[in-house]
């Protein structure tokens, strides 16, 4: 038993590493403040573009949400990254985990932000083009903030999921926290690292998780 | 043109991994397979109980209850907030150390599993709680117990409301199959990546992808069809 | 009035407190069998309290109760045993809609009393034929009106023959033109000499079918007896303003 101690809870490992592993932490938050607003907006894109009820657009969209939904983050990452350089452009990690996340998060926001905006009754439409407002207008001032509202929990818990993705980056190597951790594992032939990175997920996620909770059931309270 | 198609989709060296892209297809799809079933089934296990728990009983009692009852929503907490590709690597390296030998299929499978009953039973336990309370009273009324009514008046209603969140939940976690690919699980994109390293051709990982729509393209749909069709039924 | 009958429902000295809010505050009450008793009283006065107490859907604070002779709150008891000979109605049915009208009058029959299947589906058609709806056994609650719900819902609980039947509001959520149909087969349960405690606005109901009528307030009974008493001539200045406000509202 204390072997596995020393092998997992190794106080000594955890403090020299822990630097290594913060610095790998700023780079998560980073990633986090990029690929999170830029999923969100291409997820509203695709929702308000569904929302013109164009025939052909509509096709197209469903088969862009429908694809990027069906394939595993990780190989979209690990595509992306691997292919460019076959066609002669040498991406960059963050270039290629940006990408990759906006494909997969747009999909899974589009689909969050659709259901909002169908949530919207007509009246709603009725009532603000009723009143003299045009589309983009009626949609911008009336519809989505109601529709945000509607669906904020499935927002957050998208959120939330997006935030813990970014793990994945570690496979192509960028040097965000599971790299960190993995690449001290390897360096101390110690496990600790991995357990400090775990808390660390945990307890930056767990408020998320409580708040989440919260939100749902008041959701579930609301009907 | 024909450079593009050479490079990305040569049919030769496609035609070479093509068998090991469709053994890889065969282990993402058991490991699929397992992970649903201990996944939906752990977590129903876990609703179930945390809702007994949260029964009115007497004292001594009702502290071991409480105890066990946060020690589920803590279980189910962990779970969901950290990253299952950490689980993964973790339960890789640690369940051997403390005698469990399992390889990396095994901590992929357990990790996913552990994730999938975690959402789950929240989505189980936001069902149960949405059935109106009327319907435990006219049970209860009529003579059932607790777990009768539990089993056959709240339940079927319950599991009606979760099947849309659940099957979107499922599909999303299921596709962490490819996470293995880490601990060396042989599945499409373990295939696909070797592919890539040996032929020096990124076809292989064309076909992996495609590999991918193929199996999950079509549970995709089919979980747009359920939720329409259980969004009006209601 | 009923024939003097032993007493299907006694209860004494019942409090109830959800926290620190007093709601019964010392109810005395005591049905005889093949009586009909009607429950009058302002909202939040502990009328639904008070029924709920008597299968223990609330558990009460003190007191007594005694159904057909067996002490409903000692510790041992079965209390489901005891549930199946209380029927209850509920002011917004509560039928399980995920089952037909006959799956919602057979499931106790097959679950707590242990019948067989074909004995439960014989019972169940009757329960059903008795409420006027032996041609909807099929039919699931979405399919049917909130009056022939509510009446699915009677078929229910007579199913296990019960010796009291305790209506909570049972016509309250119906469109007025269906109200009629429930209270015809309240009517004609009562011919059978069912035994029933009624909290319920239907005056009119009251004035013809009930044996008593009870007036209660801020959780205790005011004043009981006879319909043309407590309607026409009633003893206390509260239950004179309760009744003067509701008349003056039809
Ligand atoms: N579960 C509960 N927890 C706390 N307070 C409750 C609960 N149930 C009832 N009460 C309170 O008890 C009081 C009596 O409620 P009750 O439902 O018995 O009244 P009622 O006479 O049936 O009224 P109404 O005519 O509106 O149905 C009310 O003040 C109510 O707020
Ligand atoms: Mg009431």
């Amino acid at each position: 038993m204390s072997d596995v101690t020393a092998l997992f809870f190794n106080a000594e490992i955890m403090a020299k590493t822990a630097g290594f592993l913060l610095d790998g932490l700023w780079m998560t938050v980073l990633l986090c403040l990029v690929v999170i607003p830029v999923g969100a907006l291409g997820g509203l894109v695709v929702a308000v573009l569904a929302a013109l009820k164009r025939r052909w657009l509509n096709i197209a969209l469903v088969i862009y949400v429908d694809v990027f939904r069906a394939l595993p983050p990780l190989v979209l990452l690990v595509f992306v990254y691997n292919v460019p350089p076959f066609a002669g452009y040498k991406i960059s990690e963050l270039e290629a985990v940006v990408i990759a996340f906006l494909l997969n998060t747009s999909s899974y926001y589009g689909e969050i932000f659709r259901a909002g905006i169908e949530s919207v009754g007509r009246g709603q439409w009725e009532a603000a083009r009723s009143t003299g407002l045009g589309w983009w207008q009626t949609m911008g001032w009336v519809v989505l903030p109601q529709a945000v509202r509607n669906v904020l929990p499935d927002l957050v818990s998208n959120t939330l999921e997006v935030a813990k993705l970014t793990s994945i980056a570690s496979v192509i190597a960028l040097h965000e926290l599971m790299f960190a951790a993995r690449s001290a594992q390897q360096a101390t032939f110690n496990y600790s690292p991995l357990i400090l990175a775990t808390v660390i997920y945990f307890v930056l996620l767990w408020p998320v998780v409580r708040l989440l909770s919260r939100l749902e059931h008041r959701k579930i309270a609301a009907r | 043109m024909d450079r593009f198609l050479f490079t990305f989709f040569n049919g030769e060296v496609m035609w070479e991994y093509l068998p090991k892209i469709l053994s890889g297809m065969w282990v993402t799809t058991y490991l699929a397979a397992f992970v649903i079933a201990t996944g939906l089934a752990l977590g129903l296990l876990l609703a179930v109980l945390r809702s007994t728990l949260s029964q009115k009983m007497p004292a001594p009692l009702s502290w071991l209850a409480e105890a066990l009852r946060l020690l589920i929503i803590f279980f189910v907490d962990v779970m969901r907030s950290v990253p299952p590709l950490v689980l993964i690597v973790l339960f890789f390296y640690g369940l051997p150390a403390l005698g469990l030998d399992i390889a990396g299929l095994g901590a992929t499978w357990l990790a996913l599993s552990l994730v999938l009953a975690a959402f789950a039973e929240e989505i189980y336990w936001a069902g149960l709680i949405a059935v109106a309370k009327g319907q435990w009273e006219a049970a209860r009324s009529t003579g059932l117990g607790f777990l009768q009514t539990l089993i056959y008046v709240v339940l079927p209603q319950a599991i009606r409301l979760t099947v849309p969140p659940l099957t979107n939940r499922t599909i999303a976690i299921t596709k962490g199959t490819a996470l293995g690919q880490v601990v060396a699980v042989q599945e499409i994109l373990y295939q696909a990546y070797s592919g890539l390293s040996f032929s020096s051709n990124p076809s292989p990982l064309t076909l992996g992808a495609l590999a991918y729509l193929v199996l999950f393209l079509p549970v995709v749909v089919a979980g747009r069809w359920i939720e329409t069709r259980f969004a009006w039924r209601r | 009035m009923a024939a003097a009958g032993r007493h299907i429902l006694d209860v004494r000295g019942l409090h109830k407190s959800f926290g620190t809010l007093a709601v019964l505050k010392g109810i005395d009450f005591r049905l005889r069998e093949r009586e009909l008793a009607f429950v009058i009283g302002p909202s939040g006065s502990g009328k639904s309290t008070f029924l709920r107490c008597c299968n223990r859907l609330e558990e009460p604070t003190s007191g007594s109760i005694h159904v057909d002779g067996t002490d409903i709150l000692a510790p041992g008891v079965d209390i489901n045993a005891v549930r199946r000979r209380i029927g209850m109605v509920f002011q917004s049915f509560n039928l399980y809609p995920h089952m037909t009208a006959l799956g919602n009058v057979t499931l106790a029959l097959r679950l707590a009393s242990r019948k067989s299947k074909a004995e439960a589906l014989e019972i169940g058609r009757a329960a059903l034929a008795r409420v006027g709806l032996a041609h909807k056994a099929q039919a699931h609650p979405g399919e049917l009106s909130g009056g022939q719900q509510q009446r699915v819902a009677i078929a229910r609980a007579l199913a296990l023959e019960p010796k009291i039947v305790l209506f909570d509001e049972p016509t309250s959520a119906l469109d007025p033109e269906l109200v009629g149909s429930v209270l015809q087969v309240m009517r004609d349960l009562r011919e059978t000499g069912m035994t029933m405690l009624v909290v319920s606005h239907e005056l009119q109901f009251a004035r013809a079918a009930a044996d008593r009528v009870v007036f209660m307030e801020d959780g205790v009974i005011v004043e009981q007896g006879p319909p043309e008493q407590v309607f026409g001539a009633p003893q206390q200045a509260r239950t004179r303003a309760f009744v003067a406000r509701i008349d003056g509202h039809r």
